[in-house]
């Protein structure tokens, strides 16, 4: 079909996809964010999500054409932009393009290369067994997984901490320029509400960026131990 | 009379003898040159030097000289048309430069703007993306009377504000994708806020985006740098128009 190949059809596709990334990332951190009420929030929380299964798997169905579609498109396009740019102004000044935006397709597989590492990480345990290993066996008090312990273990390590809030960066990156991008693509915008849109887009990115970041944070300075 | 004090430039422009031609930078000085010459007036200056002296004048494109045709294309200290906000090349004065001051002068550059020579680049593909939907088509019969067809206000002037492109492509030269979408969006929204364009409203943006695309265009990435280069203040809200025309064509 031609809107699968279409300039504008293909944007709308990335632009429907990265909100339901956003929404997802908005809803993984409420859901992470129960890690400050110790132990006893996130076992449970991770307890609920497992005992889930039917609907966990429909999620994850949804989440991963999604992803796939962003991230082909997002390649697909980035590629043919290249293609379009003779790149070869010998002096060329934005004024209005940003590092955020120029910069998209290295944030976004970065951010794909941390899913990869984050799902080897808490959900396949195959990086730092060590840690993780034992938590599948090493039920707590109420014979949940304990969750907490694999959490607050790993972020006390350092190069966990600060591939994790690296990662957290890019994501600030890609949404700072992708929140009022995705507006603009679905055709829900225009010069009254531009510069609003600018602002809520970096606003929320920012929230996601300090909410994400405050989990390693308290834990490597000792404020969250087990 | 006042006196002028005249201005000393070193010019740094792009020749290319030809559309195979690799084409390199050549230094040249401009002498003087007043605040009230033009930037096109000041090449001409340093042309007539060239001229003198037995070299080829450096080719540009211009026509009118007052801003209205889109005929004048380059790209100056980096910014197509010099960057003063609502300027084109021939409205440019030497009043925004100061003396000794050294300018880098290309011509746009994009895959589907093919040098031709020097400053000249090939802008018929934006001829193309018009001709496969810019234009309302609807048979009117005679020369309709006034006032018959009432259309708002607010409609007339939306219109109006993206009728005013003059299809020049600085946005495309601006564009870091070499997109053509301020430039289809203005066309795309002026015939949409008028009754005369609902008719082909739909297959009108399938086929100018399409032909965008196939010209060599890149996709828009909603970096804005087209509107803050363009010369006529075309708004990035026409390229929101255009994606809401789009999706709306989907469903007709
Ligand atoms: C949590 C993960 C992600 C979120 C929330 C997200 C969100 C977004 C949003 C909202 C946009 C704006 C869409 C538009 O302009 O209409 C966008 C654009 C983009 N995304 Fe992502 N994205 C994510 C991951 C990725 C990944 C893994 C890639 C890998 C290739 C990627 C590549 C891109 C590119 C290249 C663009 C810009 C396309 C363009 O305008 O030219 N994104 N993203
Ligand atoms: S939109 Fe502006 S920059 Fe683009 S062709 Fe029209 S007048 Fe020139
Ligand atoms: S020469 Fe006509 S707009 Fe500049």
């Amino acid at each position: 079909m031609e809107f699968f190949k279409n300039a504008v059809g293909r944007k709308i596709l990335m632009s429907i996809t990265g909100q339901l990334l956003i929404i997802f990332v908005i809803v993984h951190f409420i859901g992470n964010s129960s890690i400050f009420l110790g132990a006893d929030g996130i076992n449970a929380y991770a307890k609920h999500l497992h005992d889930l299964p039917p609907l966990v798997w429909i999620f994850r169905l949804v989440m991963l054409t999604g992803v796939a579609i962003h991230i082909i498109y997002g390649i697909q396009v980035t590629l043919e932009n290249n293609k379009a740019n003779t790149k070869s102004y010998a002096v060329q000044k934005h004024l209005k393009a940003t590092f955020a935006s120029k910069t998209m397709i290295w944030t976004g597989l970065l951010i794909a290369l941390f899913v990869l590492y984050h799902l080897a990480h808490f959900t396949l345990h195959i990086t730092n067994p060590e840690i993780s290993a034992g938590v599948a066996a090493n039920f707590d008090a109420l014979q949940r997984p304990d969750v907490f312990k694999m959490v607050v273990l790993s972020f006390q390590k350092g190069l966990i901490a600060v591939i994790y809030a690296a990662a957290m960066v890019m994501l600030f990156l890609h949404l700072s320029h992708g929140i009022q991008s995705f507006l603009q693509t679905m055709g829900w915008n225009n010069d009254k509400t531009r510069p609003c849109f600018g602002a809520v887009g970096k606003v929320v990115s920012g929230l996601l960026l300090v909410g994400y970041v405050s989990i390693p944070l308290v834990i490597i300075t000792g404020l969250l131990k087990l | 009379m006042s006196e002028h004090k005249t201005m000393t430039l070193t010019l740094n422009v792009w020749r290319q003898k030809g559309p195979n031609d690799p084409g390199k930078f050549e230094t040249y000085t401009a002498k003087g040159i007043t605040e009230h010459h033009s930037f096109l007036e000041m090449i001409d200056v340093v042309n007539e030097d060239l001229i003198k002296s037995g070299k080829e004048p450096i080719v540009f494109d211009h026509d009118c000289r007052e801003g209205i045709c889109g005929m004048c294309s380059q790209v100056i200290n980096g910014v197509p048309h010099g960057g003063q906000e609502r300027t084109t090349v021939c409205q440019l004065h030497m009043r925004k430069f100061k003396d000794g001051d050294t300018i880098f002068i290309e011509p746009w550059r994009a895959t589907a703007f093919p040098i031709i020579k020097d400053l000249v680049v090939d802008r018929s593909a934006y001829d193309t993306i018009i001709q496969a939907g810019g234009y309302t088509s609807c048979h009117t019969g005679g020369v309709p009377d006034g006032n018959t067809l009432p259309i708002p206000k607010q409609d007339a002037d939306y219109a109006m504000d993206a009728a005013e492109c003059i299809g020049c492509g600085a946005c495309a030269a601006a564009c870091p994708n070499s997109s053509a979408m301020l430039f289809t969006s203005a066309k795309v929204a002026q015939l949409a806020a008028l009754p005369q364009g609902q008719v082909e409203a739909a297959a009108r943006v399938k086929n100018m985006v399409e032909t965008m695309q196939a010209c060599g265009f890149g996709n828009c990435s909603n970096h804005y740098e087209c509107q803050a280069a363009c010369p006529k203040g075309i708004d990035v809200k026409f390229i929101a128009r255009l994606n809401r025309e789009y999706l709306k064509a989907q469903f007709k």
